[in-house]
């Protein structure tokens, strides 16, 4: 089981609740692992927005591209992380810095980001952090639609899910 | 998370009612093929973007289940199923290997193994070392610049040997390479390779999984714990993949991207994919492995006891009699049971094997193993015979060996059986 240990309960509250992503560090190349994390994201329904230095002035699958956490438009209910674990800290104190005005409730950090500094900064300033995590691998797992590549879930569940175009067990409750 | 029991996980795990019709029994989807919902759908499906459907050659509702099922019972991050034990382990290899490139195998090893590993492996350029499943010393001391891979039997067949599972995982991680431990006799009710530290394990699902004879299947699971980029050796999973625009399959799946890749790249385009009906059968045997394998143990025991003490028996290779050279690796490897799979010599050698295997009338006379029916076979004059004499003996199938697959049938009457075939007057 991965490190940190969280319930499921607690990602499929976050899954269920948020509606608007910002993803740092989105790629525009259509091969990279947050190219197709954010894919699969629009394609459950979450707004995404992608925030990228590099792609200013461009699209990301359609989406307005933005340099930074600073400059995003509210509402943002999460920010997702997708750089390395040493890049976690500043951007997370960037996303402390503005999440009144953006209304962040949820800092995530892609699997394979820790940084429990910024995660403990992150959480005395009142929002809920997940760490090495990916946010459309836990959607894939906790609606069921993952088991179709033979992923191990860990879960049993004897309730008929939804369709999982409509979000399988995750939306079940 | 919770942490399921073992036997919870047999009946449930990878399993949840249909979501179109609420049906609780897994259906069988016999379906070649599956509707996209769009262009756009069908373009990130085929590109691996999002999960779902595309042909059954690749992936299959039923077959799915019975992936994510032996996976969870071996508490790995993912299974892949194949059409047969074979099939399995030719994707495997097909994932890790490149023309040139050695793997070692213990040599305590199914005979089909040993010829797929010799001669069909030889045809892609891919060449087995072999060493002793007992002695991990064997494995460090085959290890060369071209190794790619080490292979075992967790209790091999024939003889029931079992394997250092900790010695030679010690070695693999030495040498920097996977682990591969064929699960097949010992199934993870008796053991599980991940926590002696394997990275990958196989299985034939015909045997104990299935458990029933009707099937032929195959799976693999993966540990989720090797870091393949590591020594820049497993080229399929770290580089840019041209069938697929050029994805890492490494960096893009994480602890299950050797599943996505035996899937997406050898399942795909080598194609032994398991058939629904099959995979249904197997995940309808896996919901009573638990009680299965505690009776096979407990038949097998018995039967090497009452054969151990009888006068035309020469000696008996079965781990768990205590006086087994063995015993203690049983002990510490797989206290629940030795499993039912093992070897025993006759006094009367060759002619006295074929006569046992012609005089029972419960016990099969076939080239199978892991069926609740009682199996029996004379490995040199069937599953070993291809190889040459001294092959046969260092894989524990001389002159004299008779193998048991010992069922679920009642103890007494097993005894009986084997007790009238082996009447000289008979």
């Amino acid at each position: 089981m991965s490190y940190p240990d969280y319930p499921d309960a607690l990602i499929a509250r976050i899954l269920r609740s948020v509606k608007t992503i910002a993803m740092v560090g989105a790629s525009a190349n259509a091969v990279r692992p947050s190219y197709f994390a954010m894919k699969y994201l629009l394609d459950k329904g979450f707004k995404i927005i992608p925030v990228n230095p590099g792609q200013i002035g461009k699209e990301i699958l359609g989406q307005k591209v933005y340099a930074r956490v600073a400059d995003l438009p509210p509402p943002v209910d999460m920010v997702d992380i997708f750089r390395n674990s040493e890049a976690a800290g500043p951007i997370t104190d960037e996303v402390i810095a503005n999440k009144d005005r953006l209304g962040v409730k949820i800092l995530w950090m892609q699997l394979g980001v820790i940084n429990e500094e910024a995660a403990k900064r992150a959480e005395a300033a009142g929002l809920t952090v997940i760490m090495n995590r990916c946010p459309k691998i836990e959607y894939g797992r906790l609606s069921g639609e993952i088991g179709w590549y033979g992923v191990n879930r860990r879960i049993i569940d004897n309730r008929k899910p939804y369709a999982f175009s409509q979000g399988g067990s995750l939306k079940r409750g | 998370m919770a942490e399921y029991g073992f036997d919870t996980l047999a009946v449930h795990a990878g399993a949840q009612p249909d979501p179109a019709t609420g049906a609780r029994i897994t259906p069988i989807y016999q379906t070649s093929a599956y509707v996209f919902e769009d262009a756009d759908q069908a373009a990130a499906l085929f590109n691996l973007q999002v999960f779902g459907n595309i042909y059954s050659r690749i992936m299959n509702p039923t077959v799915a289940v019975l992936e994510e099922r032996i996976a969870a019972l071996e508490g790995g991050t993912a299974g892949l199923a194949a059409a047969s034990g074979h099939a399995a382990q030719h994707v495997v290899f097909h994932t890790l290997m490149e023309p040139g490139a050695e793997f070692i195998s213990a040599r305590q090893l199914y005979g089909g193994s040993v010829n797929q590993f010799t001669h069909a492996f030889r045809k892609y350029d891919w060449h087995v070392r072999w060493a002793d499943s007992t002695d991990a010393g064997s494995f460090a001391r085959a290890v060369t610049g071209k190794t790619r891979a080490i292979f075992c039997e967790s209790i091999a067949n024939p003889g029931g040997v079992i394997s250092d599972l900790e010695g030679i995982a010690r070695v693999a991680e030495q040498a920097g390479v996977p682990f591969i431990v064929d699960n097949t006799l010992a199934t993870p009710y008796l053991i599980r390779p991940f926590e002696w530290g394997a990275h990958i394990v196989v299985h034939s699902a015909t045997k104990f999984l299935g458990g029933h004879g009707n099937s032929l299947a195959g799976a693999i699971v993966e540990a989720g714990t090797f870091d393949w980029a590591k020594s820049g050796k497993y080229k399929t999973l770290t580089e840019e993949n041209p069938s697929y625009h050029g994805l890492r399959f490494h960096e893009t799946f994480g602890d299950f991207a050797f599943c996505v890749a035996a899937r997406a790249l050898s399942l795909r385009d080598l194609g032994p994919c398991l058939s629904p009906q099959n995979a249904f059968l197997v995940l309808t045997g896996v919901e009573t492995l638990p009680l299965r394998m505690r009776r096979h143990c407990d038949n097998a025991l018995a039967i090497a006891q009452w054969l151990s003490s009888d006068r035309r028996v020469e000696w008996v290779n079965y781990a768990g009699l205590e006086t087994h050279p063995l015993h203690a690796a049983q002990k510490k490897y797989c206290p629940k049971g030795a499993g039912s799979v093992f070897t025993f010599g006759l006094k009367g050698g060759f002619d006295a094997g074929v006569k046992l295997v012609n005089g029972v009338r419960i016990f099969s006379h076939l080239a199978n193993i892991g069926d609740t029916r009682s199996l029996i076979i004379h490995p040199a004059s069937t599953t070993h015979r291809q190889l040459s004499d001294e092959d046969r003996i260092k894989a524990g199938a001389g002159p004299e060996v008779v193998r048991l697959s010992v069922g679920i049938e009642d103890p007494k009457d097993l005894i009986a059986d084997l007790d009238h075939a082996m009447q000289s007057d008979n």
